[in-house]
């Protein structure tokens, strides 16, 4: 069973994340970045499946060069191959253009399940995984918190606050994964160790047959047209009871629309 | 980057410390509390694979060097010492005895559970009556009708008593050599050999979170086969062992002086005093510079010993670049934890605070595996010294 887990390199999120002021688009550079928390939890659900039965694990990602560390902790986890879209045309590509790039890069691979985080850390759009799945004409299933495969088929439990569904699709299928699904694994030294002698392709736009027109800030269907830093954090009300702290804190709740 | 250390050296670091600020660092003050030993955490380190990195893959492990093991043992460290000595002694007192000394039966026996992190293995060297002078053990094991029978007590055992330990090495007279002293030898003990007593654990200044006990042998059997390398090589075998105890110490030392440093710049850049950061203040500032330049050359020192261990030179030479780091490394701790606690004035003395934890945990260093005095020994002694 093939799996290919497509995976994001983000701004970490415990920095100060901002943006560039030159085209309003994530400042990828002056922060450290790390392969997106969400996609730990696909990441380790691909291990689970493909070391249940017989499977192998790509990793797919699309981004500047750094996002290679994306790749590279996946392969410490235990994933076994790794595909990196490079392309300076990318830069400031959108959730449309995204999916569009890695449906190009599916279509080169084998592949009988695509697992996807539910969101990214830094756009926490969360469109990609159906995006994609429409452009590869299959079954998109979003944000399981349990997935399991039986043959050509996979069933995931979805939990809403109303709800809890069991959908069931048949193969390939492409799957989004929650934060609730499981356990990331930390990757172990030998992990590390065996990273390094793990094949990572590179394939360009040009190796993809995708036209740089489609792409990037200038094809994006969304645009920020301004930012501002966050506010600082204001201190905190104390209410001290002097007999009408209840009153107190209802009015305090009631204000800030809680109750 | 620390010098000598790889990429994969420094990537695997970084995992260390996320596991470490996952996994404990919410519960820690809470556990050093309670004095209560986490085996769960244990089995984490396990699943982590921190207890087998320098073991061979036959057995679990990763077969990789002994620098990846100071290198987890100076991250856990740095976030608690308690957890960070539970590693470096369930590694270089539990399993490397085992691992150096024992035949295959006992390697497989063993093994496999120790460097999953399932079980946990003692090493019993220290008595009631002598601890640097651990050659006048009085423990003593006579083999008769193929059976050890041994009888003693062994003082400040650590992960000897554990819910999961599974067996503790002890060293034990076993005969007189021809030249009239004592013939000492290792014999593996598993735990519930009746007669092998594991008394209450010490309620002890800090580590509180590190299982620690005396142990008392009467009558003890267990069969021949369970001596651990060849008869009367007891001696030279914990000399052995703890030289690469000793730099795993320091190892754990530099994780004490990171943290007091770290905690020490981040209080001083927050907290306030005649209006500006106590930062601002050339008494404090010029305090924590030290304490970056212990950070540093503790680290170089121990990273240069275990790349001498790594890069398989003469004991001899491993064995002075061994105390010079232990040395150094730990009395910096100690003066580092002092500093910290000072920086921090009245909170530093709370329990609230982590540094308080740092202060009770640092002293420690400058006494296991060998203390200050003993150090200053072996390295008088590398250099031709003819010191008693
Ligand atoms: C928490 C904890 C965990 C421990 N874990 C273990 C363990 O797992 N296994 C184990 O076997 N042991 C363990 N120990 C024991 C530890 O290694 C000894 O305490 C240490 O070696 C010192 O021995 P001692 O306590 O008998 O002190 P002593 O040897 O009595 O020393 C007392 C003082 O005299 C000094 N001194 C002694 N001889 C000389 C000399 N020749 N020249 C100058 N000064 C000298 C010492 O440096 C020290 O300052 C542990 C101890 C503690 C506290």
């Amino acid at each position: 069973m093939n799996i290919v887990v497509c995976v994001k390199h983000v701004p970490d999120a415990t920095a100060n994340r901002t943006f560039r002021a030159s085209d309003n688009t994530v400042d990828r550079a002056g922060v450290d970045g790390l392969l997106s928390e969400l996609d730990e939890y696909a990441v380790e659900e691909a291990l689970k499946i493909a070391e249940a039965g017989d499977g192998e694990v790509t990793v797919l990602t699309m981004g500047p060069e750094p996002a290679t560390d994306a790749i590279r902790k996946s392969l410490q986890m235990g994933a076994h191959k790794g595909v990196h879209v490079s392309d300076d045309a990318i830069h400031g590509s959108d959730a449309i253009a995204t999916s569009l790039v890695l449906a190009a890069a599916l279509k080169r691979l084998e592949y009988d399940l695509v697992l996807c985080g539910m969101a990214s850390t830094d756009g926490v759009m969360g469109l990609v995984p159906a995006m994609l799945a429409e452009r590869l004409g299959i079954p998109a299933l979003t944000y399981a918190v349990e997935v399991s495969i039986d043959g050509d088929r996979v069933t995931v439990r979805r939990d809403s606050d109303t709800a809890v569904e069991t959908v069931v699709a048949p193969l390939p299928a492409v799957v989004s994964v929650t934060d609730q699904i499981n356990e990331p694994r930390y990757p172990s030294f030998k992990g590390i160790m065996a990273a390094k002698k793990k094949p990572v392709e590179t394939w360009t736009l040009a190796d993809l047959d995708v036209d740089a027109s489609q792409v990037g800030l200038d094809a994006a269907g969304t645009a920020v047209t301004s930012y501002q830093a966050r506010p600082p954090r204001s201190s905190g009300t104390v209410i001290s009871d002097e007999g009408d702290g209840g009153v107190q804190l209802v009015d305090f709740l009631a204000a800030q629309k809680f109750v | 980057m620390t010098a000598g250390l790889s990429r994969e050296h420094e990537e695997f670091r970084a995992v260390v410390r996320e596991f470490a600020v996952a996994e404990i660092t919410p519960y820690i003050a809470e556990w050093d509390k309670k004095h209560y030993f986490p085996v769960e955490v244990v089995h984490k380190m396990g699943d982590l694979g921190l207890f087998g990195l320098t073991a061979p893959e036959g057995y679990g492990g990763a077969g990789a060097d002994f620098t990846s093991l100071c290198v987890a043992i100076e991250e856990i460290g740095r976030v608690d010492q308690a957890l960070g000595i539970t590693l470096e002694a369930a590694v270089g007192l539990g399993i490397n005895p085992i691992l150096t000394f024992g035949n295959d039966e006992q390697k497989s026996q063993w093994l496999p559970d120790l460097v999953a992190g399932r079980t946990l293995a003692g090493f019993g060297l220290t008595e009631p009556g002598s601890g640097s002078d651990a050659g006048a053990t009085r423990t003593r094991a006579e083999l008769r009708a193929g059976e050890w029978i041994v009888n003693g007590a062994k003082q400040f055992i650590t992960n000897s008593g554990s819910a999961i330990t599974s067996v503790v090495v002890v060293t034990a007279k076993t005969g007189e050599r021809a030249d009239g002293r004592a013939e000492i030898s290792a014999i593996l003990v598993p735990n519930g050999t009746p007669g092998f007593l594991v008394e209450p654990a010490y309620d002890k200044l800090g580590w509180h979170c590190s299982d620690t006990h005396p142990l008392t042998f009467t009558d003890v059997r267990v069969p021949a086969d369970h001596l651990l390398g060849e008869r009367g090589r007891g001696f030279s075998q914990f000399l052995a062992t703890l030289d690469d105890g000793r730099v795993a110490i320091a190892a754990l030392a530099v994780g004490c002086i990171q943290a007091c440093l770290d905690m020490s710049v981040e209080y001083a850049g927050q907290r306030t005093s005649f209006g500006v950061p106590i930062g601002a203040k050339q008494g404090v500032a010029f305090q924590i510079s030290d304490l970056a330049v212990m950070a540093e050359a503790a680290r170089a020192l121990t990273y240069k010993a275990a790349a001498i261990k790594d890069a398989g030179a003469p004991a001899k030479v491993f064995r002075q670049a061994a105390a010079v780091a232990k040395l150094y490394a730990t009395e910096s701790a100690v003066t580092a934890t002092r500093i910290a606690t000072q920086v921090f004035g009245g909170y530093g003395f709370m329990e609230e605070y982590p540094v308080a934890r740092f202060y009770r945990d640092a002293k420690i260093l400058e006494i296991g595996e060998g203390t200050s005095e003993v150090q200053r020994i072996l390295i008088a002694r590398g250099l031709g010294l003819p010191v008693e």
